[in-house]
C-alpha cells in the first residue's frame, strides 16, 4: 500500500516535470499565408503592424511561443501609439495585445506537440490522473477505519505553511498570471485539449476551455479524496457530488454544447454578481441578437439574482449555492480541502472580510448600474465615469486578481476560502439575507462544548465557531457556507447545520448549560 | 473596588473570571504557573496528533484578557494566609486579596508503582505533559513501544495519540472490560472491539506491578502483576484517574477532606474563600452525583455560579440533569440523565440496550422497572439533542414516550441514517409491546418562545 502511494507520487511529479517542459516545446513558424488570412478576418488595416511583423517574425521558426508572441505584443502596442498619435483611429488594433498574440500563435504552432495532442494527452492528464488515484486509494486502508483522521496536518510541509505550500503558492499565482495575462505561454497545453473541444463545441480550444477542462478534471480527481476522507459522512459525499455534478455539467458540458449549436456560451447556474459581465453591453448584444433562448438566457438570469437566490438562502441559507452548486465553492471544497485549516479566525481578520466583501459587492452594483444606465441611454460616459474603465478596473482587479490569482493561488498559505470569504459579491448579497432572513443556523448541542477548538479550526470561512458553541449560542453567521466541517469534526456532537422556524433560531438552545440556577432570569435578561 | 483573585486558569477559574466581569467591574486576577493564557485541555490531545497548533486549543485571544480588564499572573502559590487575606508564591511579591477562588483544579493519581517517577513515565494532564510526550515519543524510532496503564478516559485519548505516530500501544486495563464501571457491559464491549480494530493491545485485567529503569533513568520496560510478564517500552502512561490538586493548601486554615470542603453555594469553611472545579468537594453530595465531579461541564457550571455568589446573588450549586460526553477513537458517545453499570445499577433501574450490526453504533436507555419513568440514555455513534433529553427528564416522561420520540431528539447531520425504527422494533419484540415511532416536528424539537 505503502508503496503504491509513492509510486503514485513519483508518477504525479514525474508528469509535473513533463508538463512544465512542455511549454518549451515544438516549433513555432507564422508563415505569411496564414499571417494574410488573420489580417483579412480580424480586418487589420494598420499597416505599420503589418509590416513590422513581416519584417521580424514572419516566416521565421522559433523553438518556443514566447519570443514570438511577445513581438506580436510589442508590435500590436507600438503600431497603436504610432497612430494614435497620428489620430488615424480606423488603424488602432482594439484587441488586447496578448489576445492578439495568443490568436496568432495559437494558429502557428507546429511540431512535436501538435502532432501528438492525443498522446501527450494521456501521458500527461491521464498519467496525473492515474498517479493521483494511486496517491490517494491506499488511504482507505492506511489511513484506518472511516471517520475524521486530519492527523499530522499541522505536521506537514504541504498543509501547514512548509516549503511545500510555498512551492505551490507560487506555482498557482505563476499559473494564474500566465492565464489571465500572457495566455500565448501555454499554448502547447491549450494544443493538448484541442480534440476535447473539437468533440464537443465543435472549435479549438481557448486558454478558456483548457482551464475549464482542468478544473473539472481537478475538482474530479480531488472528489475522489473527498470521498474517502468523508466516507462516514453523508452530508459530505452529497455536497461533493452536487458540486462535482454543477461544474461538469453546468459549467463546462451544456456551455460548451451550447457553442455547437450556435448558442451563446451560458453557464446557467452562475448568478449575477458573481457572473459580473451579465449587463455588460456585449453580452446583452449578444443574449437579444440570439432571439428567443437569448431572452431566455436574460430572464433567468434576472431571476436568478432576484428570485431563486435569495428564495432559496431564506428556505436552505447560502449553502445551497456556495457549498452545493458554485464552481468557486466546488474547486474550493475539492482541491482547496487540504487548506482550509488556515484561515484566520481573528477578529482583525473579520473586520477586514466585513469591508472587503461587502465593499466589492457596492463596487459590482454601481458599475453594473451605471452600465445599464449607459445601455439604456446610449451613452458610453455617465456621471462623467467612462463605463468601460469602470468594467476595465472591476475585470482586472476583482474578477482576475482577486478572484483568479488570489482567490485559488493563496489557497495554501491562507486557506481555500479567500475569495469566497473576503471577495465574492454573491457571497456578500447572500450573506446577508442568511443573517438576516433565513430558516439555517448551525445549532449548538445544548451545554455538550467542551472548548477543544476543532470546529474552528477547520471552518474555512474563517469563523470561531467554538466562541458561540462554548456559550451554547447557535451559530448564525453572514459568511457561513455551510459546507459542514466543524460539524464533522467536532469529538463530541456538538453542532448540527439544520433548517428550521426562524423564531428562537440565534438563541434557541438558550443557556442550557447545565446550570439550573435563574435559568429564567437569564433568557429575561437577554 | 473589590479585588477578586483566582487561582488557577481552566474552564472553572476562567468561567469564573468571565461572568464577573459580566456582572461586575471587580477587580480581577487570574493566576496560574501552567501557562500564560486560558487553553482547552481537552484538546491537548489534538496538538501531539496534529490537528491543532497549541494556539488554537486558546478560546480567546490574547487580546482578550487586557480588553476585559482580566488581569493574568504567571505565579505559583505556596501558601493562603486567610487571616491576612494574602497569597505567598514560590517568587515574588505576595498579593492581596479580597474574595479568593480555588480553582486549581485536579493532579493525576500514582499509586506507589515501583518506578512511577522514571523519565518517560507521563501523563496527560497539563500543557507540560503535553511537552513531555512529545519528548519521550515523538516517533516510532525513538518510541518503539507505549504501555498505557488505567482504562477511562485519558487512557484511551493516549492510546490514539500514540496510535496516530504509529507507536505500538499495549494497554492495561485493571477491569475485566473498558471503563466497565460506568458503562453497561454491551457498550463496554464494543469500545473493547473498537480499541482493538485500531490496532492496540489491549490488556483486560491487567494491573501495573513496576516499571523498570534504564542505566540513564529512563523507562525500560514495565512488568504486569497478575502474570509477570515483562514488556518493553519506551514511555509510560499512568492515567489511573486524578484526584485534587491541593497539595499547597496543608498547612492552612481551608478544611479540606479529598478535596476542598465547600457548602452548596461553594463557599469554603472561611468566608470569602471559595473552591470549584475538580479541586472542590461538595460536604454534602448533590443528589445522584459524586462529591467531587472532575468533568469540564461541572467545571464551568460551578464557574457560573460562584460568579453570581461573589456578585451578590448568592446562589446554589445547582448542577441539572447529568450529561457528558467522549470520543473513543471513531465512536462519540453522549449521556443524558443516569444510565449505570450492572455493578451501579439502581435496584429499580432496568436497561432497555440495542447494537447495530456494524457494531459501532448502539444505544441503552435505563427506565424504572415499576413506573416506566425514563432515567437516561447512553448513545454510541449516534448524537443526540441536549435540549430534548433535558425537557423529557424535566417532565418524567416515559420510557415508552421517549422510545416513540427518539427522532426528535436526532442530532446526526442531515442525510444520515435513522435506526429508531430498528430500535423500536427490538423493544416491542423484547417487551411483547406495540411503540410505533412518531413523525418529528420543528415545534416539539425547538422550544418556541411563547
Amino acid at each position: 500500500m505503502k508503496t503504491l502511494r509513492t509510486f503514485g507520487l513519483g508518477l504525479i511529479l514525474a508528469v509535473s516535470v513533463l508538463f512544465i517542459s512542455l511549454l518549451f516545446m515544438g516549433q513555432y513558424k507564422l508563415t505569411s499565408a496564414t499571417f494574410e488570412k488573420f489580417i483579412k478576418l480580424n480586418n487589420i488595416t494598420s499597416s505599420v503592424f503589418i509590416t513590422d511583423l513581416e519584417n521580424s517574425v514572419v516566416d521565421t521558426e522559433f523553438s518556443t511561443p514566447f519570443y514570438l508572441a511577445n513581438s506580436i505584443a510589442k508590435a500590436v502596442e507600438s503600431a497603436n501609439a504610432y497612430h494614435k498619435t497620428n489620430k488615424e483611429w480606423g488603424q488602432v488594433i482594439w484587441t488586447k495585445p496578448h489576445s492578439l498574440a495568443y490568436q496568432i500563435v495559437k494558429s502557428s504552432g507546429t511540431g512535436i506537440v501538435v502532432q501528438n495532442k492525443l498522446r501527450l494527452w494521456f501521458l500527461s492528464f491521464g498519467l496525473a490522473i492515474l498517479g493521483a488515484l494511486m496517491f490517494m486509494l491506499p488511504a482507505l486502508n492506511l489511513k484506518g477505519p472511516p471517520g475524521i483522521k486530519n492527523n499530522h496536518i499541522f505536521h506537514s510541509s504541504a498543509t501547514n505553511r512548509g516549503w511545500i505550500a510555498w512551492f505551490v503558492f507560487v506555482f498557482l499565482i505563476l499559473f494564474y498570471l500566465v492565464l489571465y495575462f500572457r495566455p500565448s505561454y501555454m499554448i502547447n497545453w491549450v494544443y493538448l485539449v484541442d480534440p476535447v473541444s473539437e468533440s464537443l463545441s465543435g472549435n479549438p480550444a481557448s486558454q478558456w476551455f483548457l482551464y475549464g477542462f482542468l478544473y473539472c478534471v481537478i475538482m474530479s480527481v480531488m472528489a475522489v479524496r473527498m470521498y474517502i476522507k468523508y466516507r462516514h459522512n453523508k452530508y459530505q459525499v452529497l455536497r461533493t457530488t452536487s458540486v462535482l455534478f454543477f461544474q461538469i455539467v453546468f459549467a463546462f458540458l451544456i456551455p460548451e454544447i451550447l457553442v455547437r449549436f450556435e448558442k451563446p456560451w451560458y453557464d446557467f447556474k452562475n448568478a449575477f454578481p458573481l457572473d459580473y459581465d451579465f449587463f455588460f453591453k456585449w453580452n446583452l448584444d449578444e443574449l437579444l441578437a440570439n432571439g428567443g433562448f437569448g431572452l431566455f438566457i436574460l430572464v433567468w438570469g434576472v431571476l436568478l439574482t432576484l428570485v431563486i437566490v435569495p428564495v432559496m438562502v431564506y428556505f436552505f441559507g447560502k449553502r445551497w449555492y456556495c457549498s452545493w452548486v458554485c464552481g468557486c465553492g466546488g474547486l474550493a471544497e475539492t482541491l482547496g480541502d487540504p487548506y482550509r485549516q488556515l484561515s484566520d479566525k481573528s477578529l482583525f481578520s473579520w473586520k477586514v472580510e466585513r469591508w472587503l466583501v461587502h465593499g466589492v459587492l457596492v463596487f459590482a452594483v454601481l458599475m453594473t448600474g451605471l452600465t445599464l444606465y449607459g445601455y439604456f441611454a446610449g451613452t458610453y460616459k455617465v456621471l462623467g465615469v467612462k463605463v468601460q474603465t469602470l468594467q476595465d478596473i472591476y475585470g482586472f482587479l476583482i474578477g482576475s486578481i482577486f478572484a483568479g490569482v488570489i482567490g485559488t493561488g493563496f489557497y495554501p498559505i491562507f486557506g481555500n476560502r479567500v475569495w469566497c470569504r473576503f471577495g465574492c459579491p454573491l457571497a456578500a448579497y447572500m450573506g446577508v439575507i442568511q443573517r438576516f432572513k433565513s430558516r439555517f443556523r448551525i445549532t449548538t448541542n445544548g451545554g455538550q462544548c467542551i472548548s477543544c477548538g476543532n470546529c474552528s479550526t477547520y471552518c474555512e470561512q474563517g469563523i470561531d465557531v467554538r466562541a458561540y458553541a462554548q456559550k451554547g449560542e447557535n451559530i448564525v453567521r453572514a459568511s457561513c457556507v455551510g459546507c459542514g466541517v466543524c460539524s464533522a469534526v467536532c469529538p463530541r456532537g456538538v453542532l448540527k447545520l439544520e433548517n428550521g422556524p426562524e423564531e428562537g433560531r440565534i438563541g434557541s438552545s438558550e443557556v442550557l448549560l447545565g446550570n439550573e440556577m435563574n435559568l429564567m432570569d437569564q433568557l429575561q435578561d437577554k | 473596588m473589590e479585588h477578586i483573585a483566582i487561582i488557577g486558569n481552566g474552564i472553572s477559574g476562567i468561567t469564573a473570571a468571565r461572568h464577573i466581569r459580566k456582572l461586575s467591574n471587580k477587580k480581577i486576577t487570574v493566576i496560574s504557573s501552567e501557562t500564560d493564557y486560558f487553553f482547552s485541555r481537552t484538546a491537548l490531545m489534538y496538538v501531539y496528533m496534529g490537528h491543532m497548533k497549541f494556539k488554537h486549543t486558546q478560546p480567546y485571544e490574547n487580546w482578550f484578557w487586557k480588553k476585559n480588564d482580566i488581569t493574568l499572573k504567571k505565579g505559583f502559590v505556596t501558601q493562603i494566609d486567610t487571616t491576612q487575606k494574602t497569597l505567598l508564591f514560590s517568587e515574588g511579591e505576595p498579593l492581596s486579596f479580597d474574595k479568593l477562588i480555588i480553582a486549581t483544579g485536579s493532579k493525576p493519581n500514582k499509586f506507589g508503582w515501583p518506578g512511577q517517577n522514571l523519565k518517560g513515565v507521563v501523563n496527560l494532564y497539563h500543557k507540560q505533559d503535553l511537552d513531555a510526550i512529545e519528548t519521550y515519543a515523538p516517533n516510532n524510532t525513538v518510541c518503539k513501544h507505549a504501555v498505557i496503564v488505567g482504562g477511562g478516559l485519558i487512557g484511551i485519548e493516549l492510546a490514539e495519540m500514540f496510535h496516530s505516530r504509529h507507536i505500538p500501544v499495549t494497554f492495561l486495563v485493571r477491569e475485566d472490560s473498558y471503563w466497565s464501571a460506568i458503562l453497561p457491559s454491551g457498550e463496554s464491549e464494543m469500545i473493547n472491539n473498537e480499541i482493538r480494530k485500531n490496532g492496540i493491545n489491549l490488556r483486560l485485567e491487567s494491573n501495573l506491578k513496576h516499571i523498570n529503569s534504564d542505566a540513564n533513568g529512563h523507562v525500560k520496560s514495565i512488568v504486569i502483576a497478575e502474570t509477570g510478564e515483562e514488556i518493553d517500552c519506551d514511555i509510560v502512561g499512568l492515567t489511573a484517574g486524578v484526584s485534587p490538586n491541593i497539595g499547597f493548601l496543608e498547612h492552612s486554615t481551608i478544611e479540606t477532606n479529598r478535596g476542598i470542603l465547600v457548602d452548596r453555594n461553594l463557599q469554603t469553611n472561611i468566608k470569602d474563600i471559595y473552591a470549584i472545579g475538580d479541586c472542590a468537594e461538595q460536604r454534602v453530595a448533590v443528589e445522584g452525583r459524586r462529591p467531587i465531579e472532575a468533568v469540564w461541564y461541572t467545571g464551568r457550571i460551578m464557574g457560573e455560579t460562584v460568579a453570581q455568589t461573589i456578585c451578590n446573588k448568592e446562589t446554589l450549586y445547582t448542577p441539572g440533569h447529568w450529561f457528558n460526553s467522549a470520543k473513543f477513537f471513531d465512536i462519540e458517545y453522549q449521556t443524558y440523565g443516569w444510565v449505570n453499570s450492572e455493578q451501579h445499577m439502581k435496584p429499580n433501574e432496568s436497561h432497555f440496550h440495542w447494537m447495530h450490526q456494524d457494531q459501532t453504533k448502539c444505544l441503552t436507555i435505563a427506565f424504572d422497572k415499576t413506573t416506566q419513568k425514563f432515567l437516561g440514555i447512553n448513545t454510541f455513534g449516534i448524537r443526540m439533542r441536549h435540549e430534548v433529553f433535558n425537557r423529557w427528564l424535566d417532565q418524567n416522561k416515559s420510557v415508552d414516550f421517549v422510545l416513540e420520540h427518539l427522532q426528535i431528539a436526532h442530532f446526526d447531520p442531515e442525510f444520515y441514517n435513522t435506526y429508531y425504527h430498528d430500535v423500536l422494533k427490538k423493544f416491542n419484540s423484547e417487551n411483547n409491546r406495540n411503540l410505533e415511532l412518531k413523525k418529528k416536528r420543528w415545534s416539539q424539537i425547538f422550544t418556541l418562545k411563547s
